[in-house]
């Protein structure tokens, strides 16, 4: 799981089946002192709850998928958590 | 595998259900040498490890799965064990908390 900031909102009405209510945002990757960290993705809001400049942790590969209503569904990064505080020595 | 070095925690109330009452670390990745390889992972905690403390994590979906016990956790990297001692070619690495 990483770091990530939402930078954006994704509308899509045409949908594979099982993402109906799916919210889509665009999140930046952060390295571990919150600087971006390669290009934007798209990411599922398994929290529903997630919005732009938000800091989120994120789950990629197929756990995104399991984070979602439907698990069998073709999505890669998902928003699992919003970040209320995060500190880190060292 | 992957080895870490727990550097600092992240704190979160909403979240998918699964993440609740569970810690998470960010772990400073390290390589075979014991050094900071500058990447680092957000991580679920399965032994109570501290920070400073050198561990072994798991990056990988399905083990995830099985340490957490839900087929259907949206889980991918978990502290799987505190590292006491590591030896690479024959040269006793530090491991100890720093």
């Amino acid at each position: 799981m990483q770091l990530a900031e939402v930078v954006g909102t994704v509308v899509a009405t045409v949908k594979y089946e099982g993402l109906e209510g799916v919210k889509f945002l665009i999140v930046q990757p952060l390295d571990r002192d919150r600087r971006p960290k390669g290009r934007p993705v798209v990411a599922a809001d398994a929290v529903a709850m997630a919005g732009p400049g938000e800091l989120v942790y994120i789950v990629a590969s197929r756990e995104a998928a399991l984070a979602c209503p439907e698990p069998f569904v073709p999505v890669d990064h998902a928003i699992v958590g919003i970040v209320d505080e995060a500190e880190r020595s060292g | 595998m992957k080895i870490g070095r727990v550097s600092g925690t992240v704190v979160s109330t909403i979240n998918h259900p699964i993440y609740d009452d569970r810690r998470l670390l960010i772990c400073d990745m390290l390589d075979e040498r014991g050094e900071d390889s500058g990447d680092y992972l957000i991580c679920v905690d399965a032994v109570d490890a501290g920070r400073g403390e050198t561990v072994l994590i798991i990056d990988e979906g399905n083990s995830a799965r099985q340490v957490v016990g839900d087929v259907h956790a949206p889980i991918r990297a978990v502290i799987v064990g505190i590292l006491d001692e590591l030896i690479v070619d024959g040269d006793v690495i530090d491991v100890a908390g720093r």
